[in-house]
């Protein structure tokens, strides 16, 4: 195993952990952009542009790139998040330079007027499947109500309005200021050449002209606030809540993955045990999820509407029992053992190193091997999990709740 | 410079138990971790018609203490053990897995034996895991696109085989600490039992601890499956939702079967990566849908293709007529470039699978469920390799998609094909 790491001259950066005895690669190209890059006026636009980007460049037709990657094989996809959006593919060794090409080719993408007026379409029933779904739009709702009009609060998906309205040209102007080549990390991670990645990726990225790409990365203030939101057609009452956790440069972010897991991990933790093996609800659970700037601890229970009031008192006082009394030292322990056996599990796929790999150097330009990782968990103690709950309570929070109720009792 | 990948070519071990209980284990000395699947004959199909969950129910129960575990210190145990586990239910069998750290595998082997063969099914748990059955049934409510799937499956299997895992609230409803412990005793058994193991393991240490675990686990005589029609439903199921869900189904070939192979290559040629049919026709050339997708769902003596859309409601009929020609179209056959794209992602698939040996480790059980045998990835591979335009084209002449069996959700009824 080992790490490597090269920068072009225009400021794109290569970066892989190299490992001889996997079947496998994995290679992306996280560009930082997203939701909270965007303006009223383009709601959305990140999203809609990762789409796009399959759609073909000056040398492949949409269907040419759909082709071109399944006859390499490849497992391949991207997603849109409020601050990344990430094309990646898992190849076998020998596709190594065909997976580049194809990568490298669309992240120039012709944005063609007909490919868009069509793309458009699946963006808009992508948005129509979601508002069908639990939470029914809330998870972008709560975030509003939290950060009020910070650019974290800013939706991925956008609305119906805005991205009807959105034109290609406005996309081209959005794709210009965001993707630039010092905006762009390739990262890989498996059986990777990394000597003939540097030259694969130089010849065809080697042109791309650099420019600043600014972002707004203040710490947000945040609110807390309480909305029932009626949804008569629903079964289930939704009951989200959201409170601040450390950010992506935060040391205490492995504490508060810990103290998410002893809390709200989906077995063993006090949640399960209080609300779940009871049957008292369909699903509690607590995650920490890390952005620049802000991070968030984010509550999520779904139960029958009836009890729904009462499971709500319930994980107030789990939280306010867990920041008056605190944790013991076998579950913490407990805690420390599943997340050390996650991330050994999780790492024996390369694609699922890619995503480590790929993150960390985005985020904070760092390599973090599956020993480091192992160990920062090993030397939590209680006064970490202690510590980070303290100066993040989870009972100051913003609480959206969705469902057949009308009104909900929150005493 | 990497070499070519290739698959290792590793003969899985088998040993059959005097009561039954198969072990079949593949070791991959490369991997830190071992992971396992223990399957027992406790599916849906067991259940009598109006106990519905019945089975969902004794394998939340079965959790809940054994052995000289209660159940807290039970889960508490295989998480120290770092065991990521899940459990499921299938048309023949409940299904146990879990993977952790290698050197753990032997003590969470002895916390699975008890789980099926001492648990507690305490009385006092009973109401406990009744409510977390009733949730995760209405949890579906919430769900559009699985209800109209599970609701297409009801509609295409004879029964019992087309029953929802986690069953019906009137079954659920009416589940006694009695018939659990019943239930229990009658189908988790090691006749019919299958424990595929993984990873970084020595193949006499694990057979001779299995033997301590599990070789006096007594064998139960097997209760037959009487099969029905099912009854007559309408294709449609008014919802309030702004997509319309299409669901349909045609029989196809199971895994048993030698042509298994050529159906499931007809089918990922259908739905497979993004150059495939569907995913061109419905959603690329014509914008109608952000999901359409079909699969081939193997059972031992059955298997449909299922294939299933989303599109908002105005759009709905003309989703329904393009993914049902898409369908017929199949029958006349496919061509070389679309099964050469399909064998890449085939043989990426089949080398990526030896990077997780939980795949590996329900890999191998499923095998030997449907084979009796297992599979080397090398074997599958040849079988790949074998595959021809001919071939599938010859099968699907002789099986074209047909008998086909719709299912809708939504605001309004669309007009099913003839």
């Amino acid at each position: 195993m080992e790490f490597r790491q090269h920068t072009l001259d225009n400021g794109l950066e290569i970066v892989a952990e190299c490992n001889d005895d996997a079947h496998s690669m994995g290679i992306g190209f996280f560009v930082r952009t997203g939701a909270r890059d965007e303006t009223d006026e383009v709601a959305g636009v990140s999203h809609f542009l990762e789409h796009m980007v399959f759609k073909g460049t000056p040398r492949r037709s949409a269907d040419d790139v759909n082709r071109e990657f399944d006859e390499i094989g490849a497992h391949y996809n991207a997603y849109t998040s409020e601050e990344a959006t990430v094309y990646y593919a898992s190849v076998l060794p020998e596709c190594q330079e065909a997976s580049v090409d194809i990568l490298a080719d669309i992240l120039r993408p012709s944005l063609r007027e007909d490919d868009f007026a069509m793309e458009k379409k699946v963006i808009l029933e992508e948005i129509q499947m979601y508002a069908d779904q639990p939470p029914f739009g809330m998870d972008d709702r709560i975030k509003e109500l939290h950060y009020g009009d910070h650019p974290l609060s800013r939706s991925v998906l956008g609305t119906v309005e805005s991205v009807g309205a959105l034109t290609a040209d406005q996309m081209r102007t959005y794709f210009e200021s965001r993707y630039s080549p010092g905006n762009i990390v390739v990262a890989a991670a498996g059986r990777v050449d990394f000597d003939e990645l540097i030259k694969q990726v130089g010849q065809r990225c080697d042109a791309w002209t650099p420019h600043d790409t600014p972002r707004t990365t203040t710490r947000p203030k945040s609110y807390n606030a309480f909305e029932c939101v009626t949804r008569e057609s629903s079964t289930q009452q939704y009951i989200l809540q959201l409170a601040d956790g450390p950010a992506a440069e935060d040391a205490d972010r492995y504490a508060a993955k810990i103290l998410a897991t002893i809390l709200g991990d989906d077995s063993g933790s006090r949640m399960y045990w209080d609300l779940v093996d009871p049957g008292l609800v369909e699903t509690a659970s607590l995650g920490h999820y890390e952005y620049q700037g802000a991070g968030m601890l984010f509550t999520w229970v779904s139960c029958a509407p009836e009890d729904a009031a009462e499971n709500y008192m319930r994980i107030r006082e789990i939280l306010r029992t867990a920041e008056q009394s605190g944790f013991e030292a076998k579950e913490l322990q407990q805690a420390q053992s599943k997340v050390k056996a996650r991330v050994v599990l999780g790492s024996e796929r390369p694609r699922n190193r890619l995503f480590n790999v790929g993150g960390n150097w985005m985020q904070r330009r760092e390599y973090r091997s599956v020993a480091t990782d192992v160990a920062a968990v090993d030397a939590l103690t209680l006064d970490d999990i202690h510590a980070v709950l303290a100066k993040y309570p989870l009972t100051k929070a913003t609480t959206v709740t969705i469902g057949p109720l009308s009104e909900f009792a929150a005493g | 410079m990497p070499a070519s990948s290739a698959l290792h070519d590793r003969p899985a071990h088998v040993h059959q138990f005097d009561n039954g209980l198969v072990l079949l284990a593949e070791p991959i000395p490369s991997m830190q971790s071992a992971a396992l699947t223990l399957m027992t004959p406790c599916g849906y199909s067991t259940e009598p018609a109006d106990r519905l969950g019945l089975s969902g129910m004794v394998c939340d129960m079965v959790l809940r203490g054994a052995g000289e575990r209660d159940s807290r210190a039970l889960i508490n145990d295989l998480e120290n053990l770092g065991v990521e586990r899940g459990e499921a239910v299938g048309a023949s069998q409940s299904s146990f897995s879990g993977a952790t750290l290698a050197e753990n595998l032997p003590e969470a082997l002895s916390i699975f034996a008890d789980i099926v063969r001492r648990p507690h099914l305490p009385n006092d748990q009973v109401e406990a895991a009744r409510q977390v059955c009733l949730q995760e049934i209405h949890g579906v409510d919430d769900d559009p696109g699985q209800q109209v799937m599970i609701e297409l499956r009801r509609r295409s299997y004879p029964e019992p085989w087309g029953r929802p895992s986690h069953g019906e609230e009137e079954g659920v409803l009416a589940v006694t600490a009695a018939e659990i412990k019943r239930h229990w005793a009658l189908h988790y058994r090691p006749n019919g039992a299958i424990l595929g193991v993984a990873g970084d393991i020595e193949w006499e240490r694990l057979r001779d601890r299995v033997e301590e675990l599990f070789g006096d686990w007594p064998s139960v005589p097997v209760q037959p499956t009487v099969e029905r029609t099912p009854a007559t439903t309408s294709p449609h199921i008014a919802f309030d939702s702004n997509q319309c869900h299409i669901g349909i189904a045609y029989p196809s070939t199971p895994y048993k079967d030698p042509n298994y192979i050529q159906a499931w290559a007809a089918v990922g040629i259908l739905s497979g990566g993004m150059s495939s049919r569907l995913f061109t026709e419905v959603r690329e050339k014509r914008g109608l849908c952000y999901t359409v997708n079909a699969s081939l769902q193997t059972q031992r003596e059955r298997a449909r293709v299922l294939c299933y859309a989303g599109t908002t409601a105005e759009r709905a009929q003309e989703t329904l007529d393009v993914t049902y020609a898409e369908l017929v179209r199949l029958g006349e056959g496919v061509e070389q470039a679309e099964l050469d794209r399909l064998k890449a992602r085939i043989k990426s698939s089949l080398i990526m699978q030896q990077e997780s040996t939980s795949a590996r480790s329900s890999a191998i059980a499923r095998d030997w469920f449907h084979l009796g045998r297992v599979r080397t990835l090398d074997e599958v591979s040849q079988l790949v390799d074998d595959l021809t335009a001919e071939s599938i084209n010859a099968y699907l002449r002789d099986q074209p998609p047909r008998d086909f069996t719709f299912a809708t959700l939504g605001p309004t009824p669309l007009q099913i094909p003839n």
